[in-house]
């Protein structure tokens, strides 16, 4: 195939293989020695559009089936049955993987998600990788509620069926159509249990709030499994004040925090961590660095405001250190003192989980943990697998899983 | 000083690149606009390929005379390749990287002789 570069120009690619360009992800696993201790990414992704035909079989209601069929049929006018939107994730093509996909080609016998997600895992030295769908972080915002419970009925049928039950190293959190409380009750009581199914995820960009009475049911349910439940950041740029911004980078850099804080704060100043003490809750994909500043604004203003949220036993901050935190994309400060107090802000030795979001367009390394300089090799460990493993229960005994050379 | 062949000059368009290795060495050639730059083949933000992505001309704004945002535009003279890994963008005749100009990737000398191209290492 053909990209289009500046000037006219284009460059001619006649295959792509991510192992490949993932070449010197593989060294780094050899000469760190990721053979030696297990590696769990915590957030990765794949792409569900791809087999939305596979997906769409899975649909239950008829007529929602067919006209979501149709319109992946015939699509020629961008608009579907799928929340869409503005987004420049390849950077213009810059970043290669993005377009060159379409000619990347699975083992064959094995689904393509299994396969493309084996590969990049052995290349990373990865061993469990909870996956997620990527066009799907949008689905909160769908018009049509009963959409969303469809797509995402079908959704974690298809996942469940035809990609965890194949490849063990592929687990997921499983996507709750969030606007539907009753439905997402029934998501858990259906699906709790199956092969691969580690926990449930809300994604955030979407208007409903999560200390909503309705959902004391959903929370209650995933509890009692003592599965963890994560909220997956998201952006919207239709939201009005995302609105202002005329760049993808700003709409990114900001929209991706600013749904969890919402959540955040009203997950805590509600005192959902007191009625649901056991629950385990993972926020996923919004960097570290709003950490510390959620903590200092609601405990600075809790201790003047108490009275407003009584429910709460201890300060705010501490609610919030005692949950669980995706790494990436972990920001890199030019002063790095700033990452190792955020690090010690939120307990990262026990509470920080590695996530590469791979593949999208900032995914992290295993080596933007493992080469921190102010990190022991145990918390090392730990944040790379030993938390998840411990969060998950995945039981996989120091075994290595992924093919490290 | 070893030296490490890359090509030879009428297998080597102009516009292109080649990657060629030595020991720990891994470099990529450039071939712009009649002259050859080489640089280590290893990204200063996660060790990705540097060299191996698209090559593209700089991005500019357009301000006009009242100081207003009228588009943007490709460069004429400053041309960077990408990583392709997460779109680090390098100058193609410094290797300075574009985003701060602090950073540069290592520089080979690339030395020809006759029809012939090679990196010193
Ligand atoms: S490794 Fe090159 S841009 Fe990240």
């Amino acid at each position: 195939m053909e990209l289009p570069l500046s000037e006219n120009r284009r460059m001619k690619v006649d295959e792509f293989d991510s192992g490949k360009m993932l070449t010197h992800a593989a060294r780094q696993a050899k000469d760190r020695n990721y053979k030696d201790f297990p590696i769990v990414d915590v957030d990765s992704h794949h792409y569900e559009l791809e087999s939305f035909n596979e997906i769409l079989e899975y649909m239950t209601d008829p007529v929602m089936r067919q006209l979501a069929q149709s319109a992946n049929a015939g699509n020629s006018k961008g608009v579907g049955v799928m929340p869409g939107g503005v987004g420049y994730q390849d950077m213009g093509g810059r970043v290669t993987r993005y377009p060159l996909r379409r000619i990347e080609k699975p083992e064959p016998g094995a689904h393509r998600d299994v396969s493309l997600t084996r590969r990049w895992m052995d290349a990373m030295g990865v061993d469990v990788a909870v996956m997620f769908p990527s066009p799907m972080l949008q689905l909160g915002l769908h018009p049509q509620v009963e959409a969303e419970v469809a797509l995402a009925w079908a959704y974690n049928r298809w996942l469940c069926e035809r990609v965890l039950a194949e490849e063990p190293r592929i687990r997921s959190m499983l996507y709750l159509p969030f606007n539907d409380p009753e439905a997402s009750f029934r998501m858990v009581k259906e699906f709790a249990g199956k092969k691969g199914v580690v926990g449930f995820m809300v994604t955030s960009a979407r208007h409903r709030p999560v200390h909503h009475n309705s959902y004391m049911k959903v929370y209650a349910a995933i509890e009692e499994l003592g599965l963890p439940l994560a909220f997956h950041a998201g952006y919207n740029w239709n939201e009005q004040s995302m609105a202002l911004m005329n760049k993808f980078i700003s709409v990114h850099a900001i929209g991706f925090v600013f749904h969890n804080m919402v959540h955040m704060t009203n997950w805590v100043l509600n005192g959902i961590p007191e009625r649901f003490p056991k629950l385990k809750v993972i926020w996923i994909e919004s960097g570290l660095a709003w950490l510390p500043f959620m903590i200092q604004r609601l405990d600075n203003e809790y201790m003047m405001r108490s009275s407003e949220c009584p429910a709460l036993k201890k300060l705010p901050g501490e609610y919030i250190t005692e949950m669980f935190y995706t790494s990436q994309p972990m920001e890199m400060p030019r002063d790095m003192s700033l990452l190792e107090s955020t690090f010690k802000c939120i307990k990262a030795e026990s509470q920080l989980l590695y996530s590469s979001d791979y593949p999208h367009w900032d995914f992290d390394l295993p080596s933007t943990i493992y080469d921190l300089p102010f990190l022991k090799d145990k918390a090392k460990r730990d944040i790379l697998g030993g938390n998840a493993c411990k969060l998950f229960k995945l039981g996989l005994g120091g075994q290595k899983l992924a093919k490290v050379a | 000083m070893a030296e490490v062949f890359v090509a030879k000059v009428d297998e080597f368009p102009d516009g292109e690149r080649r990657i060629v290795s030595s020991g720990t060495h891994e470099i990529g050639v450039f071939h712009w606009q009649g002259q050859f730059y080489a640089y280590a083949n290893m990204c200063l933000h996660q060790g990705g390929p540097a060299c191996e992505g698209v090559i593209m001309h700089k991005v500019e704004d357009v301000i006009g005379p009242d100081r207003t945002w009228v588009g943007q535009k490709f460069s004429d003279e400053r041309v960077h390749f990408v990583c392709p890994w997460h779109g680090y963008e390098y100058d193609i005749k410094t290797g300075e990287c574009a985003a701060d100009k602090r950073l540069r990737l290592k520089k080979y000398n690339v030395v020809r002789r006759g029809e012939e191209i090679y990196v010193s290492v």
